[in-house]
């Protein structure tokens, strides 16, 4: 595995199976009395978020504890950031107190690529700007796994604004690089610009007709609509959205009950997915929640321990 | 430590062997009896293997006081990857599965098996492992083979074979489950 972890693409087939068989062992951590190993004692993860996040920043703070990794928290509001402060300051700041990792969250797409130029610490991209999320991507994979077996070939739909989610790209590349089928659904407007010549070059599909993919998904990803990075005019009312493009009542019917559903939180319940769908047996949204501890374990695992050579 | 000296990738007719499969079965089947005698029967016997090849050498154990005493012993698989203390001195590896028999460790009597005793320091991490995991009332070991070489103060109770070597040589588990074959070769040159 590389030093970082940047973007979905850094990771090889073989590399998400080594985490995967990791994170399945980390996943029976979780449900053992004494929730700890000591595999990463004496080392120091920092969660650096500069928005705003519950499950991300809770579970990687979760995930280092388990592991005996001392973990400390600091956000943008509140850090000396808001004095002024730039981020390489910052990073640079925290670094010199003596740091084996940082994982970091940035507004600004490219954030942790660049920080990780000014650092010796491994560095975790916690989600950066519209650009890349790989540890969702990675606990999103992780949990269709479970459910699907094998991802070759399989279907999966993802619905929702594309456009600003970070979400979307890490797990577009990483289904591909797993070998399922993508299938991007959202309204033009909220279709990434450009994302012909991406599709074409990674074979991703694209369509504005969600109707048309459900009957044939082996498992639908619903994106939140992310009314803080939008100035509004991506469409006319939320009502409209949720006739066109959100996973309603009669759409679950369509699908059955034997199609997981994602979604990466938080949900506009009502919105991108109605409360039916949210609370369905076959809506897996709270086992990606579990799954995203073990799967971040797995990462600060193999990012952390070793001599620093390749296994 | 162990592990890795089993797990290495020689060409297989390398060294000599120390072990052929009757001497394994016979070694085996000893060391069930003593546990058995120590023990005074099977009752609230737990034998937890520390992969990979400690796990089938329990499930063997098993399967001979089975034979004996009429009775099921619960097997399990005890980890230790996250115990190692080299953890940062090697590349990084991959855990393997932990898995606790139903009824749990709880004031059981637990014989740890493994294939190769050397330094000592795998046993410390599995009795480290177990603590995380619940209090028996007793451990102890089971090794088929002991190597010498140790590094802290740690002895089996029971040994298949006692097999004096240097360092710069090598021990080879090779087990039909895993391997396909029955053996227990020792390479490279004595000092």
């Amino acid at each position: 595995m590389t030093r970082h972890l940047l973007s979905a693409a850094d990771l090889t087939r073989d590399d998400i199976a080594d985490l995967f068989a990791t994170a399945a062992q980390m996943h029976e951590v979780q449900h053992r009395d004494v929730k700890k190993l000591p595999a990463l004692r004496g080392r120091t993860v920092i969660n650096l978020f500069f928005e705003d996040s519950t499950r991300t920043r809770s579970s990687f703070e979760i995930a280092g504890k388990w592991l005996s990794a001392d973990t400390i928290n600091i956000t943008g509001k509140g850090s000396s950031a808001s004095k002024g402060e730039s981020l390489r300051d910052t990073v640079l700041t925290i670094c010199a107190m003596g740091v084996d990792a940082l994982v970091m969250r940035h507004g600004a797409s490219g954030a942790a690529h660049q920080v990780s130029q000014w650092v010796d610490a491994a560095v975790i991209n916690a989600g950066d700007g519209t650009h890349e999320h790989p540890s969702q991507a990675l606990l999103d994979a992780y949990t269709l796994q479970r459910h699907l077996g094998d991802l070759e070939g399989r279907r999966v739909v993802i619905v929702g604004d594309l456009t600003h989610s970070r979400v979307f790209r890490s797990n577009a590349i990483m289904l591909r690089t797993l070998g399922a089928e993508v299938i991007a659904v959202a309204p033009p407007t909220l279709m990434p610009s450009g994302i012909s010549t991406w599709a074409a070059a990674d074979g991703l599909e694209i369509s504005y007709d969600l109707d048309e993919q459900l009957p044939k998904a082996d498992a639908v990803m619903m994106l939140r609509v992310q009314r803080e990075r939008m100035s509004g005019g991506y469409f006319p009312s939320p009502r409209e959205y949720t006739v066109g493009y959100g996973l309603t009542r009669d759409r679950l019917r369509t699908l059955g009950d034997t199609v997981p559903i994602c979604h990466p939180g938080p949900m506009n319940r009502g919105l991108e997915i109605a409360a039916d769908a949210a609370d369905a047996a076959s809506s897996v949204i709270l086992e990606q929640v579990s799954a995203g501890v073990a799967v971040r374990m797995a990462i600060l695992y193999h990012l952390l321990s070793g001599d620093g050579s390749s296994s | 430590m162990t592990t890795q000296q089993s797990d290495s990738v020689d060409s297989p007719d390398e060294g000599r062997v120390v072990l052929d499969p009757a001497d394994i079965t016979r070694a085996l089947t000893r060391i069930s009896h003593e546990i058995l005698e120590r023990n005074k029967g099977a009752g609230d016997l737990v034998l937890l293997g520390i992969p990979t090849r400690g796990v089938q050498l329990a499930h063997r154990i098993a399967e001979r006081i089975a034979a004996v005493e009429g009775m099921d012993v619960p097997v399990g698989a005890l980890d230790i990857t996250m115990y190692r203390d080299d953890l940062r001195q090697q590349p990084t590896r991959g855990p393997a599965p932990t898995q606790i028999p139903e009824g749990g460790i709880d004031g059981k009597t637990v014989v740890l098996v493994d294939d190769v005793l050397y330094s000592g320091r795998s046993v410390r991490a599995a009795l480290d492992a177990m603590n995380d995991l619940g209090r028996p009332a007793v451990v102890r070991l089971a090794v088929l083979v002991d190597r010498g070489h140790r590094e802290l103060p740690i002895r089996a109770d029971h040994v298949g074979k006692n097999l004096p070597s240097s360092r710069s040589e090598r021990v080879m588990v090779r087990l039909a489950e895993v391997d396909g074959y029955d053996e227990v070769r020792i390479a490279g040159r004595p000092q």
